[in-house]
């Protein structure tokens, strides 16, 4: 059924303090909103749980980009636009910018934020397996103080994260460590654009002296949560590419994935594609020429 | 329902609309879809798909492409937007417009609003774009009836048009 906008309250405080003091006021009562792309579509449907919202978008203390010298720090309130157009990150991160590219069209990167993709949890969102590769971790605020975890122990189930209900994500933080590796971002979807992915893959990749050095990998849509594929990279550290390898990875990635049939693709598929995902990864890996 | 009224009274909201400064009585969270074609008449701004996939309600905020049937009111606060019925007056538009007309661009017409004003904030963001780019720029806005080619040939022509003048 259709929303009654007079059955919704909906403030904007202006400044992060003040919606803090709110969210701890009654945690659990605001659901906060930034650009809508995911809450707007759920309270046009009937189906947002929430009656009080308050916004958070715009807020300057989120929309801030901070580079420093090891260290690069996303506003959670910066949009897919303002990633993908973002110098650094195209240069150090291009992972994320690729995946800020194929968010959506041109409207919903304007108004969809790192924050809210991260807070949404959709195990499909493009964005996400970067975070993963990259290591990301992300600064928390609430009233009580910050805190930083680690982005890979946040998701702790479908559409599930560890965010404390008086809580807020202030920033998203990069470490400058990838800028020698190769870099490689794969989306799998019924069309190449405006389309929720079957599999996403971004992947880092190390090679010198004629093997694997290092290797990072990580999926969407294949498991409840974005999935990093840590029993298949380390069947591939330390091994020469060559068609034992790329089977031996097929195997592993299709074996690790943990997907579901669903009205977008099935879990064979699925499986299958990540296999094939992985394999021409190492193929272009080995290829390539990470040394800048 | 008239109890829920009481506890969410409506709010007052101030932005311009296509250059007119205006304050408007509204519930915070009515979609400024909504607050455009209801409360303004301005009906040029069409409703598709209602979840940010169709771009039929495209409009420009602050200069920005949005969605405007995924935006509450309450933010639009403050803001400068611009409607189809505002983008008329524009030389750029008129160029859009005419190229609409010459290479079919319109067919059914009610994705047509949401393309010109795509197409607008392309060239104004960059002002000769590859075809590609062109796509890529029209990419969050569906038409059922042209097949695309005719509009992507369209923003093209108002390309061209564009630097010859």
């Amino acid at each position: 059924m259709r929303a009654q906008p007079a059955e919704y309250e909906l403030v904007a405080p202006g400044n992060l303090p003040a919606v803090l003091s709110l969210l701890a006021q009654k945690p659990g009562e605001w659901l906060p909103i930034a650009g809508g792309t995911d809450v707007m579509v759920q309270y046009s449907a009937g189906t947002l749980a929430a009656q009080r919202l308050v916004s958070i978008w715009n807020l300057p203390e989120l929309r801030r980009i901070e580079d420093h010298a090891d260290e690069f720090q996303i506003g959670a309130g910066c949009t897919y636009t303002e990633l993908r157009e973002h110098a650094v990150v195209n240069r150090e991160f291009a992972l994320l910018a690729s995946a800020a590219g194929w968010t959506g069209g041109i409207a919903n990167q304007n108004r969809g934020t790192i924050g809210g993709n991260i807070v949404n949890g959709s195990p499909a969102a493009d964005s996400l397996p970067a975070l993963l590769v990259y290591e990301a971790e992300l600064i928390l605020v609430s009233q009580r103080g910050e805190r930083r975890v680690p982005y890979s122990s946040f998701p702790i189930g479908y559409r599930r994260t560890r965010l404390a209900p008086d809580e807020v994500i202030r920033a998203i933080c990069l470490k400058k460590h990838f800028s020698e590796y190769y870099a490689h971002a794969r989306k799998v979807g019924a069309r190449r654009a405006q389309a929720i992915s079957k599999v996403c893959m971004a992947a880092l990749g190390l090679f010198a002296e004629g093997v694997v050095k290092d290797v990072r990998l990580a999926m969407g849509s294949v498991a409840p949560v974005p999935l990093r594929l840590t029993e298949t990279e380390r069947v591939l550290k330390g091994k020469r590419i060559d068609s034992t390898l790329l089977r031996l990875a097929r195997t592993t990635a299709g074996a690790e994935v943990q997907p579901i049939d669903d009205i977008r693709s099935t879990a064979r598929y699925r499986a299958a594609v990540a296999g094939n995902l992985v394999a021409e990864f190492l193929e272009q890996l080995s290829v390539s020429r990470t040394t800048k | 329902m008239s109890e829920s009224l009481e506890r969410n009274p409506k709010c007052e909201v101030t932005f311009t609309v296509n250059g007119q400064a205006m304050s408007l009585q509204v519930h915070a969270m009515e979609r400024l879809l909504d607050v455009l074609r209801h409360e303004l008449g301005l009906t040029g701004t069409k409703e598709g798909c209602g979840e940010g996939e169709c771009g039929s309600c495209s409009i420009l905020m602050d200069g920005v492409l949005v969605n405007s049937c995924l935006i509450p009111a309450l933010q639009a606060h403050g803001s400068k937007i611009l409607t189809i019925e505002g983008v008329a007056a524009n030389n750029l538009s008129r160029a859009l417009q005419q190229s609409f007309l010459e290479c079919g661009g319109a067919q059914c017409g009610i994705c047509t609003p949401g393309m010109i004003l795509a197409a607008f904030h392309l060239l104004s963001k960059k002002p000769q774009p590859s075809l590609d780019e062109i796509r890529e720029g029209l990419a969050g806005n569906l038409c059922r009836c042209t097949g695309y080619m005719q509009i992507v040939e369209a923003v093209d022509e108002a390309r061209r048009h564009g630097t010859a003048t």
